[in-house]
């Protein structure tokens, strides 16, 4: 009932944000620093483009720059309750659809959605690519160091943490 | 006092496994593990380890059920874990699956949020963050290479068309992702519709 609350504030906003977060974490990023930064006043603009960068270069989803938001409000249990309500209700939601969408029945409708959906998909994962690339790679080093990684990674099964590392050592030196 | 009551023998319902269906602890393991690897984004290690390594999955199935998490709402792969899990082991397996992705990366993010709270500013961090994040885009690209190629190798021209059509609509023009999404999903599906009765015709 107090909506003074921190966790209430911040379990309200990321269950419904996450319920409307079509196209994934990339696609809710912009959303996230509105009502982050903008509308509650939860961390100033620098420390939510330091909170996104943290998020992009650490293990797991990258969703969940949410618990680096949730910690900033309200330390540990802020970090767990904005990681659940990001993930949980969704995760719910795509269950039962994704049930009722392979029930064995005779309509072929949910294999021709889910055919039809996966070019749009790639294009979506594609664009996200480019929006990305143009924020990161502001020199010809840069760029370079990108397009090589995305070569490599494309035609050989070398693991990716070891070029993700190569570019963490390129960046120590300061060369891109 | 009848004998016949034998357990009847329980027709599977996954026609098509291509690896035997891992355990809950396996699962568990199995996203924790990718998790943990995924700098920059998950869905390179899932990729992998689900298709490439595992064979739980064929490229086109995984293609479809990432697509599926992709347009559903929430963040794709956590949908993914969720959906893939249980289509191998039902609610308990899509459980197993979400806690295995997020459970270690929660404590992890929560620990740099401690120590972002005290170092944030520290120049030589902030360059190897800035090269890493290089690279990551660059992997990103490489995933979107791999799921294109299943496509590029049927040449089907309708298809890479929408493709293309929304690349260009979202990362060229930006345009609202709502409004690419309201015309590209019914374009999708009505021309997919047509293609399958000419098909059939």
């Amino acid at each position: 009932m107090n909506s003074d609350n921190p966790i209430w504030a911040l379990i309200s906003t990321f269950g419904l944000m996450s319920l409307f977060a079509v196209g994934g974490a990339a696609a809710a990023v912009p959303e996230m620093h509105r009502v982050a930064v903008e509308m509650h006043h939860w961390m100033t603009d620098k420390q939510f483009a330091d909170a996104y960068a943290i998020a992009q270069l650490s293990p797991g989803p990258n969703v969940l720059i949410v618990t680096l938001i949730g910690y900033a409000v309200a330390g540990i249990p802020g970090a767990l309750a904005a990681t659940l309500a990001m993930c949980l209700p969704t995760a719910l939601v795509a269950y039962y659809v994704s049930r009722l969408l392979n029930r064995p029945s005779q309509s072929r409708w949910p294999g021709l959605i889910q055919a039809a959906l996966v070019p749009l998909s790639i294009g979506l994962m594609a664009a996200s690519a480019l929006i990305l690339a143009q924020s990161t790679d502001r020199t010809i080093a840069a760029l370079l160091l990108t397009a090589t990684v995305a070569v490599l990674a494309s035609v050989s099964r070398i693991n990716p943490l070891w070029l993700l590392l190569a570019g963490g050592l390129f960046g120590f030196a300061g060369i891109v | 006092m009848s004998p016949d009551s034998a357990p009847a023998a329980q027709e599977p319902d996954i026609a098509a496994a291509h690896a035997r269906p891992p355990g809950l602890l396996a699962l568990f393991l199995a996203f924790a593990r990718m998790s943990l690897a995924g700098f920059g984004g998950v869905l390179v290690f899932a990729r992998h380890a689900i298709v490439d390594q595992h064979r739980w999955m064929t490229a086109d199935e995984f293609n479809e059920t990432f697509a599926l998490c992709h347009f559903l709402p929430g963040p794709n792969i956590v949908n993914l874990s969720m959906v893939f899990g249980a289509r191998l082991r039902g609610i308990a397996g899509g459980v197993a699956a979400f806690t295995g992705l997020l459970l270690p990366p929660t404590g992890i993010m929560t620990v740099l949020a401690i120590i972002y709270a005290r170092f944030g500013d520290v120049e030589v961090l902030r360059r190897s963050l800035a090269g890493i994040s290089c690279a990551a885009v660059g992997l990103l690209i490489a995933v979107v290479f791999r799921m294109m190629t299943p496509l590029l190798k049927r040449m089907d021209v309708v298809v890479i068309v929408l493709m293309l059509g929304v690349f260009v609509a979202i990362g060229v023009l930006r345009l609202p992702l709502q409004a690419v999404l309201l015309v590209a999903i019914p374009v999708s599906i009505g021309v997919r519709y047509l293609m399958r009765r000419k098909v059939a015709a």
